[in-house]
């Protein structure tokens, strides 16, 4: 008898486990109610756009609704409710490179084309190319990118002014050994710091990648992580770390964790995404505020190529009720008014026309300006493998980084990371 | 239902739903109870396992094909995620449950006899019960950081190098089992200390008049008399260390870590469903999950059934 609480409460329990996978939302109703339902990602876009939300509610006449999470969770949520059909999310922002080759083959996201061609003051033709490129699937326009990223060198000044060193690295080679002067003349102080998580580091380290030659996905969708040039990259990658980065690094670390390390004053230099840089120079959340300073990203053996992509895109759910009041809040957000005024608190966009506003530009500290202006022009489109399994393959690709941080033999990790990356790519090409 | 039943039987104007609802009676009330049950148990382990047998990827509601057992096959031929991700379930639960029922046995002896502060002792001890696994986990990924953490630091005041901790590919399961072990002794002690007070006193004092030790009337008194309870905890806390998730995924994150260092079955079902998304497959998984949990209790339960016999 006594037995039996037990056994009840275990089974309850396993099948809340077994459950996991087969579980989903429920259908929230509200066809073409005057309440628009918005999941948003924990980004100084969405505060900007939450800061705005007044206006647009009385202009508009509609109520939204928004609903704000973290990278990961924001990933899972849509797997959970997209995947049961779920009606109750109207407009979703996503990640046109990591999650919209799925979301757009799984047909999560609704057909725009007919309202971005439709709204002729809102001007679809304003967008920069190759963001639109990568919200477009299969010629339908599928999201509207909102937010655009390059990566930069974000480095200490008044560290680099204390060794004697005159300008900020122009090439990798010169980052290497003025990270290794800083931290020598800083007990403390690590000269580099960056990513280091398997997952979350392949998207900073894709501009070492480039400017060393490399690629991801070489001619005739053939694995490319194994080259010379990427055998190179990874190793000065993960050597950087290892030799010039904080000690007992840890190798989970995305950019909450390495950006503290720069705003809390333990190390001189840091690469990063540029639209994060309100981090480092807001004085609430940085140590550093001050002493930061922006330049475009050193020259490798192939020059200086660091990513510029479009980070993130606003969509609609293909199972939502109330498509029509979706979009007014899309083309509200996307304005160019909403665009310029983000763009001013530090948020890059997608518009040319902002960009091209010296308005635009004016609230950026002014060597960030300019480092963005030289990543804009010879930018690579992608920062990760343009797959549909992204996740999968940024383990895969992402493997080399923490063998080569961890001290263990890059090229033969990369050689596996190959291997195992070919084998991703004939799946999905079968 | 406003109509009495003898009311029923005699008058022949009784509505005919009213009449079927009687005669079905013991299914009508019955009813929401199985309907509860087929919705949010039997149909979740049907679809699972329907869902094991696809090669479901993307979406679920993609098409589909029906593959068999292959997706079975490939897991158990699987030797760089799944077999790893059951030794260190294993690992992870062997270490939990030891040090939580060692420690847990200890304080609830200490706690077994009144004492003044009972009471606050007793609150503090249960604190970390009441805490939310992934805020205990974020404290102590705080607490442990290897560069700005406060345990380094207190390490370095006695002159021992820092440590890892999380952030090493060896220590981290450990570490991770030490925090459950902190998290959950208390629920070990609580059992075990209802276990306790349930005692009676007699044999205890028969033994104090022989003039045995302490140790003595531990080892053959109170502890095979409160074996059923022991048994309970050890049941209770197994299954519920095997399915850890919450500490394990707030600490080191997605796949348990770049080297997968906490990646046990769950973490690893997870991120097949919900980063890689290969339903199929993480289907099959879970099922071999559900039934090593089973098969665990069943092992447990029937030697317990073999040592009262």
């Amino acid at each position: 008898m006594r037995r039996q609480p037990v056994v009840i409460s275990t089974s309850l329990a396993v099948v809340a486990a077994l459950g996991m996978s087969a579980c989903g939302g429920g259908d929230g109703g509200g066809s073409g109610s005057k309440t628009v339902r918005v999941t948003l990602a924990n980004h100084v876009w969405t505060d900007n756009i939450k800061k705005a939300l007044p206006e647009f509610e009385k202009q508009s006449g509609l109520k939204v609704e928004i609903t704000q999470l973290g990278e990961d969770q924001l990933s899972d949520q849509y797997n959970v409710k997209l995947n049961a059909g779920s009606s109750d999310i109207d407009v979703m922002m996503y990640r046109p490179l990591q999650e919209g080759k799925l979301f757009a083959k799984n047909g999560y996201l609704a057909d725009l084309t007919d309202d971005v061609k439709a709204s002729k003051d809102w001007n679809w033709g304003d967008f920069q190319q190759g963001p639109v490129q990568s919200s477009t699937y299969k010629d339908k326009v599928v999201g509207v990118p909102t937010i655009t990223e390059q990566e930069v060198l974000y480095y200490r000044k008044d560290l680099l002014k204390k060794s004697g060193i005159a300008n900020p690295p122009k090439t990798l080679d010169e980052l290497k050994t003025d990270a290794a002067k800083v931290a020598k003349d800083n007990p403390g102080v690590a000269g580099f710091v960056a990513r280091t998580g398997k997952s979350a580091a392949v998207t900073q380290f894709s501009s070492f990648l480039y400017s060393f030659g490399g690629e991801f996905i070489g001619d005739g969708d053939k694995a490319a992580v194994n080259s010379d040039a990427a055998k190179q990259a990874y190793a000065f990658y993960g050597g950087l770390i290892r030799d010039h980065g904080p000690k007992n690094v840890s190798t989970d670390m995305s950019w909450p964790e390495a950006m503290a390390i720069f705003t809390q004053g333990k190390a001189a230099f840091y690469t990063e995404a540029d639209s994060l840089y309100k981090n480092a120079t807001d004085k609430a959340k940085s140590k550093v505020a001050d002493t930061v300073g922006f330049a475009p990203f050193p020259a490798g053996p192939a020059g200086s190529k660091p990513y510029n992509v479009p980070s993130w895109a606003l969509g609609v759910n293909e199972a939502s009720k109330n498509k029509d009041n979706a979009w007014k809040f899309i083309q509200w957000a996307t304005s160019k008014e909403q665009t310029l005024a983000n763009q001013k608190s530090g948020v890059p966009g997608a518009r040319t026309s902002v960009w091209s506003d010296p308005e635009g530009t004016s609230t950026y500290p002014k060597d960030l300006a300019a480092a963005i202006a030289v990543s804009t022009q010879n930018g690579v489109g992608h920062d990760r493998p343009l797959v549909v399994k992204v996740p999968e393959a940024r383990e895969i690709v992402g493997q080399p980084i923490v063998d080569a941080i961890t001290g263990k033999d890059p090229a033969a990790s990369a050689d596996a990371a190959n291997e195992a990356f070919q084998k991703l790519l004939d799946d999905e090409n079968k | 239902m406003a109509t009495s039943a003898p009311a029923l039987r005699t008058s022949v104007s009784t509505p005919a739903w009213a009449r079927w609802a009687n005669d079905h009676r013991k299914w009508l009330f019955a009813g929401p109870a199985m309907a509860f049950v087929a919705v949010l148990i039997v149909f979740p382990v049907a679809w699972t396992v329907y869902l094991s047998l696809t090669d479901a990827e993307g979406s679920v509601r993609a098409e589909k094909e029906l593959t068999g057992a292959a997706n079975y096959l490939d897991v158990l031929a699987d030797t760089s995620r799944f077999w790893p991700a059951v030794l260190r379930t294993v690992e992870f639960t062997g270490i939990a449950l030891f040090f939580e029922v060692v420690l847990g046995m200890c304080i609830a002896l200490l706690l077994w006899r009144p004492f003044r502060g009972e009471k606050w002792v007793r609150v503090a001890i249960l604190l970390p019960l009441v805490a939310t696994p992934v805020a205990v986990g974020m404290m102590w990924r705080l607490i442990l950081d290897p560069n700005i953490g406060f345990a380094n630091q207190v390490l370095g005041w006695v002159g021992i190098p820092p440590q890892p901790w999380l952030a090493g590919e060896g220590s981290a399961l450990v570490t991770t089992a030490f925090i459950d072990v902190w998290q959950w002794t208390p629920m070990v002690v609580l059992i075990l200390l209802a276990g306790l007070t349930a005692l009676p006193e007699e044999p205890h004092e028969a033994a104090l008049v022989d003039g045995t030790t302490g140790w003595q009337r531990f080892r053959f008194i109170t502890l095979p008399m409160l074996m059923p309870t022991v048994v309970v905890a050890i049941l209770l806390r197994g299954i519920d260390a095997i399915k850890t998730f919450d500490i394990l995924y707030a600490t080191k994150g997605k796949g348990g870590g770049s080297f997968h260092e906490v990646e046990t079955l769950n973490v690893y079902a997870y991120g097949l469903s919900f980063d890689y998304n290969e339903y199929g497959v993480a289907s099959a998984v879970l099922i071999l999950f559900f039934l090593i949990i089973i098969g665990s209790m069943w092992a447990l339960t029937a030697r317990r059934r073999e040592e009262l016999s």
